[in-house]
């Protein structure tokens, strides 16, 4: 059984109402359970090539990777962090991704700057494991529970942290638009992983932020709901709303549907078993 | 550029700038903003200055800090709030930016350690002193020496307004068990239909309400005519059939 029958994709990408650039990127391969979104940014097109090229050298890198060693083994070199192959190679790749941003923006004026946030998932072996950089997130609807699942790495979000200010609060802010780290703009870059379970029928939603500012978390969770049977609708529906709000940064959503269970065919006796299913 | 503007007896005493991190109001001189009056504390009050949010945090008056009449420890201050301490007033003004025209305030930007914006260039902050930990400044940003004071460089004060159907739109049910029913659309999305069988879904959006196909082999009608994929506006009276039911859609 291939991952493509155990989980389904779908992306949607819009400039918005008001930009007349579209500077997030997104990439999906149901095949080797990759998503990928990011947010770009930087002065004329720069936020555009930024995202573009994060999207790219990830989604060719790990494809690669993937395809060269299960991303459910242990990581060989031990790391502490994260247990599995998968969470080591998101951080090389992302490290790879880091670097060539930021070697484009030092060596091209015109880039200069230029920088993304990113959001990804990888799934493997009823897991996924999760990377962000910056204020793009990944939310989980699971038994009618929608909760967010990373935390952004922006001011006002510390600003909660250090109980300056409520949550409540935060939504008048008018500090939304600073992010603490971002991918392309230093030498090297932090990004937060995490491996968590999934389930059948959860459904896992990544976004920038031209969503979850311009749409109440509550009707974000009523939309995967009630549309959750069909996916391609609902993302449809998530930027129509941001954009019948308003619109006024470009809208990205990429939705990941867990149809069934995918536990990773393991030894030779669970291949043999994987045959039958 | 946020300011406060100091008054007693609606008399305009004072106009003070935020430019500071931290704003301290009390009766003893060392105060930014000096009240010399019995009823105030030696220090009574701050404010907290972080880019274009501002802090209010009582410090344990004798006689407590009002915002808008309510007795307050630690407040949020947002545009046109009246601070009381005792006989006087002070009125937060936090005008929009107006200074870096073109620049888009609402665009992401990165905040870097040692890259807090400062006071005077509003656009385009130049690299301060690169800081030698390079711990995020903002973490801690009472104490910090490089967070700096309010820069007019964030996003004007505009809400999403939340998209507001101008008419209440209902469903009758004209067959079925549940014949003669009424279903107010209050919500921005309703299912309508049988799941696993025939979904559709009503969208209430600015310019109205609109009917779409979810899941099901066969699409629901309206009028007698099937729908496609697409999004189809609803009029007053239309009539709707899915799953064997038929329905009206009305406008209240």
């Amino acid at each position: 059984m291939s991952l493509s029958d155990a989980i389904e994709i779908v992306g949607h990408t819009d400039p918005g109402m008001v930009r007349s650039h579209n500077e997030d990127s997104i990439a999906n391969d149901t095949k080797s359970g990759l998503a990928i979104l990011a947010d770009g940014m930087g002065g004329y097109n720069a936020g555009e090539v930024a995202s573009g090229m994060a999207t790219t050298v990830l989604m060719t890198e790990l494809q690669a990777a993937l395809s060269q060693h299960a991303p459910f083994q242990p990581d060989p070199e031990g790391g502490t962090e994260a247990g599995t192959y998968a969470a080591r190679m998101l951080r090389e790749q992302i490290a790879k991704a880091n670097h060539s941003i930021y070697s484009a923006s030092q060596s091209q004026p015109q880039y200069s700057g230029m920088g993304t946030t990113l959001v990804m998932a990888v799934f493997y072996d009823n897991k996924m494991t999760v990377a962000h950089i910056g204020d793009s997130r990944l939310y989980r609807l699971r038994d009618n529970q929608f909760s967010q699942v990373t935390r952004d790495h922006s001011l006002l979000q510390e600003q909660i942290d250090s109980g300056m200010i409520t949550p409540e609060e935060a939504k008048h802010s008018q500090n939304k638009n600073l992010v603490t780290r971002a991918l392309g703009i230093d030498p090297t870059v932090e990004p937060e992983i995490h491996d968590y379970e999934t389930r059948p029928g959860d459904i896992y939603l990544l976004c920038s932020d031209g969503l979850s500012d311009m749409v109440p978390d509550e009707e974000i969770g009523l939309t995967l709901e009630t549309l959750g049977g069909n996916l391609n609708l609902a993302a449809q529906q998530l930027v129509q709303m941001a954009n019948d709000n308003g619109g006024r940064d470009n809208v990205s959503v990429l939705l990941i549907k867990i149809l069934r269970e995918y536990p990773a065919a393991k030894g030779l006796f669970g291949k043999f078993l994987g045959w039958f299913k | 550029m946020a300011k406060l503007i100091l008054s007693m007896d609606g008399l305009v005493l004072k106009e003070i700038s935020l430019t500071k991190e931290r704003t301290t109001i009390g009766r003893k001189p060392h105060n930014d903003i000096q009240i010399d009056n019995l009823a105030v504390s030696g220090e009574h009050a701050v404010i907290v200055t972080i880019l274009n949010d501002s802090f209010l945090e009582d410090l344990g008056s004798t006689n407590g800090t009002l915002v808008n009449g309510q007795p307050i420890k630690k407040h949020f201050l947002q545009p046109n709030d009246v601070i009381e301490l005792g006989k006087y007033k002070l009125k937060y003004i936090n005008e929009a930016p107006k200074a870096a025209g073109a620049a888009d305030f609402e665009k992401t930007m990165v905040l870097r350690p040692g890259q807090m914006p400062k006071a005077s260039p509003p656009v385009a902050p130049a690299p301060a002193a690169p800081k030698a930990d390079g711990n995020d400044v903002t973490q801690k940003p009472a104490p910090s020496p490089v967070a700096a004071s309010a820069a007019p460089a964030a996003a004007p004060a505009a809400a999403p307004a939340p998209a507001a159907a101008a008419r209440q739109g209902a469903i009758q049910l004209l067959s079925g068990a549940n014949a003669g029913k009424e279903l107010m659309l209050v919500k921005a999305l309703t299912t309508l239909g049988k799941p696993g069988v025939q979904v559709a879904v009503i969208t209430r959006r600015p310019q109205g309400f609109f009917i779409t196909h979810v899941e099901g082999a066969t699409f629901p009608l309206v009028n007698g005519k099937a729908l496609d994929a697409q999004a189809h506006p609803l009029n007053d009276h239309d009539m709707i059939e899915l799953a064997g039911t038929k329905m009206e859609f009305f406008y209240k």
